[in-house]
């Protein structure tokens, strides 16, 4: 199948997209995770109080930690149904490299929760009583640290798939490796704290270099 | 085989041995076939013939031994690789779109399912499915594992045409299966015959 590499792994990438966005039967699609994200901005208030300058101060970093674990939820289908329902062998059958594949769904996967999750901090921001500049913050946060959460996820979930409880087990290994983001993220709201910015960045393309190949050799390591 | 159509695919296996875990499953297994031909990897559940066509698609490594192989591989096992919730004909589309115009779809009986969701196919169906998604693929060399497990009398009859319809157009053929086949100048390798 040579010279269709780039239009079958576009026709791949499109077929990630639509499934991550829309989701299918036993997968939910983008909504759920975003659902999360927005309730946790939602319950925050109601279980520290009404108090608008603790909630300004700490509602950033509240931000951060509702992204991680949202970013945590659609593990369990990000690759584990594809490899049961055997898609991965067809693509390797066609030489396409898992590096390719596994890059195409970070992406789409970023496109997926990392854009929503943007889409809705502002109304997050609102329930929290973050102002105007720390909502700007929060947003360049989360643009350049979601890149790097997304790796870290496809990463974890082409590691776990076919384990038995793969999905308990990935959430587990995802937390320690997104907390450098973690922190970037939340300390850049500190006051002073914008080089923060910088240092989640770095993290974030270090996470997105590695990502493919990693996740690409546990696919190739699990058919062992 | 015809000769004009002689596309000079190939497949060649050279002393090939499986492990999985601690135990040698067979070993010292060659073969090689040219356009037109068929083998039948035969032998009891368990014995390595699902083992042995991964390694022929290079999925999985030999322990020892090699591969050669010219011309483009498809593969049908127990799993369809088609979207589940999908109906029938946007889940083939989209292998369509990645395979490129396949030739003419051997005819698997799909007309009237394809607009079904292929979760509701029956297991037969759903090897149909299979079949026909590998049929359309363009590969020279067809690797079938099991082709016949799920289908009834005619259907199994109706693949075992479309294997020699492949074979008459120059394609190639590797079959594991523990049934009886009925196709003609069929070779047999049997996995027993290999035991460590």
């Amino acid at each position: 199948m040579k010279g269709r590499f780039l239009p079958a792994l576009l026709a791949v990438f499109r077929r990630d997209l639509t499934l991550l966005l829309k989701g299918s039967v036993g997968r939910g699609g983008a909504l759920l995770p975003l659902l999360f994200f927005m309730a946790v901005a939602m319950l925050y208030p109601f279980a520290v109080g009404p108090d608008a300058r603790l909630l300004a101060r700490t509602g950033a970093g509240v931000i951060w930690v509702a992204a991680l674990l949202a970013a945590i939820l659609p593990l369990d289908r990000l690759v584990e149904p594809d490899l049961e329902a055997g898609f991965f062998d067809q693509w390797a059958l066609r030489g396409l490299s898992e590096e390719a594949l596994m890059l195409a769904r970070i992406v789409a996967h970023w496109i997926s929760f990392g854009i929503p999750l943007m889409l809705a901090a502002p109304i997050s921001a609102g329930l929290l009583s973050l102002d105007g500049a720390q909502l700007r913050l929060v947003e360049i946060g989360l643009l350049l640290g979601t890149p790097g959460l997304a790796a870290i996820g496809v990463t974890i979930a082409a590691l776990t798939a076919g384990l038995r409880a793969g999905s308990a087990l990935g959430g587990l290994l995802a937390i320690p490796l997104a907390v450098p983001l973690l922190i970037f993220g939340a300390g850049s709201l500190q006051p002073g704290g914008e080089g923060g910015l910088f240092l989640l960045a770095a993290s974030s393309v270090a996470a997105l270099a590695i990502a493919p190949f990693a996740a690409g050799g546990a696919i190739r390591a699990g058919r062992e | 085989m015809q000769p004009g159509l002689n596309n000079g695919a190939r497949l060649a296996a050279y002393d090939i041995a499986c492990r999985r875990g601690d135990r040698i499953l067979f070993k010292g297994v060659s073969f090689e076939l040219a356009p037109g031909d068929a083998l039948h990897l035969a032998g009891p559940n368990g014995i390595g013939k699902s083992s042995l066509i991964r390694i022929l698609c290079g999925l999985l490594r030999p322990y020892h031994g090699h591969v050669e192989s010219t011309g483009q591989i498809a593969l049908s096992d127990e799993r369809p690789a088609l979207d589940m919730h999908l109906p029938l004909q946007d889940a083939l589309d989209f292998w369509q779109r990645i395979d490129g115009a396949g030739e003419g779809r051997a005819d698997f009986g799909l007309e009237n399912l394809l607009d079904v969701p292929v979760r509701y196919l029956s297991t037969g169906q759903r090897k149909r499915a299979g079949l026909a998604r590998m049929a359309a693929s363009g590969g020279r060399i067809w690797l079938l594992d099991e082709p016949l497990n799920g289908l009834d009398t005619h259907w199994g009859a109706a693949a075992q045409a479309a294997v020699e319809a492949h074979r008459a157009m120059g394609g190639i053929a590797v079959i594991a299966s523990h049934q009886p086949l009925g196709l003609s100048r069929l070779r047999t390798l049997s996995l027993l015959d290999h035991l460590p």
